[in-house]
């Protein structure tokens, strides 16, 4: 087609004062954004292939460049918004699906911003973390519903496997393939350092990862792809995942051009051909089916992994969970409709499922209706940005919280979501060997383990502040929150009171 | 002592501690006005063959050829660093031509330069260490 219907979305402005052409932006652009005039010692710039993750950004040592949004916009129109049009003129001219990468970054909703927390004033003490004790660990799994004794009265053990958490975040699924090995091996050396977990994602677990399988959980997703005994006897927990909060109801697509070396290996597939998993798990139609699933991979492992079934936020989610609950699952993850992706239908990412705050808030509420709360643990993810969403996200009732958005962002990630191109100049999502080397484990995973360490200090301090020292005490403890500029029905559902009440 | 080591596998080939090293020894406050429409001599190079890189400067040698071969006595090493005293230099650049690594520069000013871990200048670390983004150059024991 010989005309260009899209302008350039970001310009690359450069500050010819400060330039000093040490040609590090080129070097650092995979996207060929700079290139050197050798006549007019000068660099250049062509916008249009900037995806605006701002490599050279970081890296330009005399702060010479930036990337800003381009002014030049198509007539207002409230209806008819530039970034729509933009799109039809995309699909007019490819024919084809729209791709998206990471979260849902539309202006929806977000409820962890309309919840405060509650402190102590006055009537009852609050602690300070830095001279108290203040417990942080969690035990995620399921938990007995009475204490039995022998005939002679000494405790049985019927302590069904626990997954024990230094504080309640762990690293979610994210496949080797859809990043890279330092990604993965940033994740897993940060999870042993802090005594946390990370997931494997449906991609199998590289040979080198398997000395961290006591902080790793191992995923079996529709795919099946890279699950073998040992893969399962690996982790320390087992998860089912039949939806992602990014792409409820689809399956996954990793395209042959990323199915080389070691990662077809880790997948067992050969190289260059697709990784399509599934839509559904063509064995589970029923919650007697996932049961079967459940059960088999407990019998494969002699009942000593703690199996999580990991389900998108949707509509009928309490439902849905109740029953996992009773199909033997240990732990249910949810994960909300802001949840990140490598790669997803733009549609489906920005229109498909529910925010994970009233998920969430339903599903807990539904099991402790039904009296089988402690038949499992809860797990939610879907975009938790800070300590004070782990906080919220406890006190609505979840035993723990998965990250990857956020862990991506300490890793480097300046979120252009254009991860689909695999072109990742920061070296987390892409195979290429030249970018993948630019994310050195020892600098990610230091990264990891003070972003964890900062947020687990802001949790002691807000229970500090509530006058809580275990993190078991704030669980379901929704009195310790409010809501702000919510409705009737937005506080019932979320099951608090108004700021004020 | 410590030295400044290079992890090939690490290094991205992006220059920076070239740029970094020229102007930690140029004497200026400001990156822009020490290295801006000028030819830079830095003591660190980065070799490359095709997608290989790989640093290079000074290695400190046990037992260094270049002082061996300086006829003025202007290198020498003190403490473990091999320095240059650019007043002695009469620039016969000798010891460019002796150096395995290529780590001796010749410059214009009839006089040899080399790193010198950065222990003479305003620095006072390394700074293609201190600058290098994925820890690809390190200073250390080893």
């Amino acid at each position: 087609m010989s005309i260009n219907y899209i302008y350039p979305e970001f310009e690359v402005v450069r500050n010819p004062n400060r330039c000093i052409c040490c040609r590090v932006c080129e070097r650092q652009c995979a996207n060929e954004v700079h290139r050197f005039d050798a006549d007019g010692k000068v660099m250049l710039s062509d916008e249009s292939k900037c995806v605006n993750c701002q490599r050279c950004v970081s890296l330009c040592p005399t702060r010479a460049l930036k990337i800003i949004k381009s002014d030049c916009v198509l007539r207002e129109n409230a209806n008819w918004q530039n970034q729509t049009i933009k799109e039809i003129y995309k699909q007019a001219e490819s024919g084809g699906v729209l791709l998206s990468s990471m979260g849902n970054p539309n202006p929806l909703p977000v409820y962890f911003d309309k919840i405060l927390i509650n402190a102590s004033q006055v009537t009852n003490p609050s602690i300070d973390p830095l001279r108290e004790p203040m417990e942080t660990k969690v035990f995620l799994g399921k938990k007995p519903n009475k204490i039995e004794r022998d005939k002679d009265g000494n405790f049985i053990n019927n302590l069904p496997p626990q997954i024990e958490l230094s504080m309640p975040v762990m690293f979610s699924a994210m496949s080797y393939g859809s990043i890279s090995y330092n990604a993965h091996k940033s994740l897993a050396l940060a999870a042993q350092k802090l005594g946390i977990l990370y997931n494997t994602g449906e991609g199998g677990l590289h040979e080198d990862f398997y000395v961290y399988g006591d902080n790793t959980i191992v995923q079996v997703a529709s795919g099946r792809f890279g699950v073998h005994e040992n893969y399962l006897q690996a982790g320390k927990a087992i998860e089912i995942k039949m939806g992602q909060g990014a792409k409820p109801g689809i399956g996954g697509h990793l395209p042959g051009t990323k199915i080389v070396g070691d990662v077809s290996k880790t997948r067992m597939i050969p190289e260059g051909s697709d990784a399509i998993s599934p839509a559904p798990h063509h064995d589970i139609y029923s919650i007697e089916d996932l049961r079967q699933l459940v059960y088999s991979l407990k019998e494969a492992t002699a009942y000593k992994k703690p199996v999580i079934v990991k389900v998108a936020a949707v509509h009928n989610i309490a439902a849905i969970a109740s029953g996992i609950a009773r199909s033997g699952a240990d732990v249910i993850a949810i994960d909300g409709f802001r949840g990140g992706t490598g790669a997803a239908p733009t549609r489906v990412r920005d229109n498909v499922g529910i925010p994970i705050e009233l998920a969430l808030a339903a599903v807990d509420k539904r099991l402790r209706d039904e009296g089988i709360r402690n038949n499992v643990s809860l797990v939610v993810g879907g975009s938790i940005r800070s300590a004070a969403d782990v906080v919220k996200s406890i006190a609505l009732g979840a035993d723990a919280c998965y990250i990857a958005t956020a862990a991506l962002l300490a890793l480097g990630c300046h979120l252009c979501r254009t991860c689909q191109t695999g072109k990742c100049n920061w070296g987390i999502a892409t195979q290429n060997p030249e970018l993948v080397k630019r994310l050195n484990p020892e600098i990610g995973s230091q990264r990891l383990i003070n972003l964890m360490t900062a947020w687990k200090h802001e949790i002691k301090e807000m229970m500090g502040g509530m006058g809580i020292n275990s993190i078991e005490t704030l669980r379901g403890n929704r009195l310790m929150l409010r809501g702000i500029g919510l409705n009737e029905k937005e506080l019932e559902i979320l099951g608090i009171s108004h700021a004020g009440q | 002592m410590k030295k400044i080591y290079v992890n090939e596998k690490w290094c991205l080939g992006c220059h920076l501690c070239e740029y970094n090293c020229a102007f930690a020894n140029s004497g200026e406050t400001d990156m822009v006005k020490a290295l801006k429409d000028k030819e830079i001599s830095p003591r660190i190079h980065v070799e490359e063959d095709g997608k290989i890189t790989y640093a290079v400067s000074c290695r400190h040698c046990e037992d260094p050829v270049c002082v061996k071969s300086c006829i003025s006595g202007a290198l020498s090493k003190k403490d473990g660093v091999v320095t240059i005293d650019k007043n002695k230099c009469v620039g016969c650049f000798t010891c460019v031509l002796v150096c395995p690594y290529g780590a001796v520069i010749p410059t214009d000013k009839h006089a040899a330069i080399k790193c010198e871990l950065c222990l003479k200048n305003a620095c006072g670390y390394p700074a293609c260490v201190k600058g290098c983004p994925n820890k690809a150059i390190v200073y250390e024991e080893r």
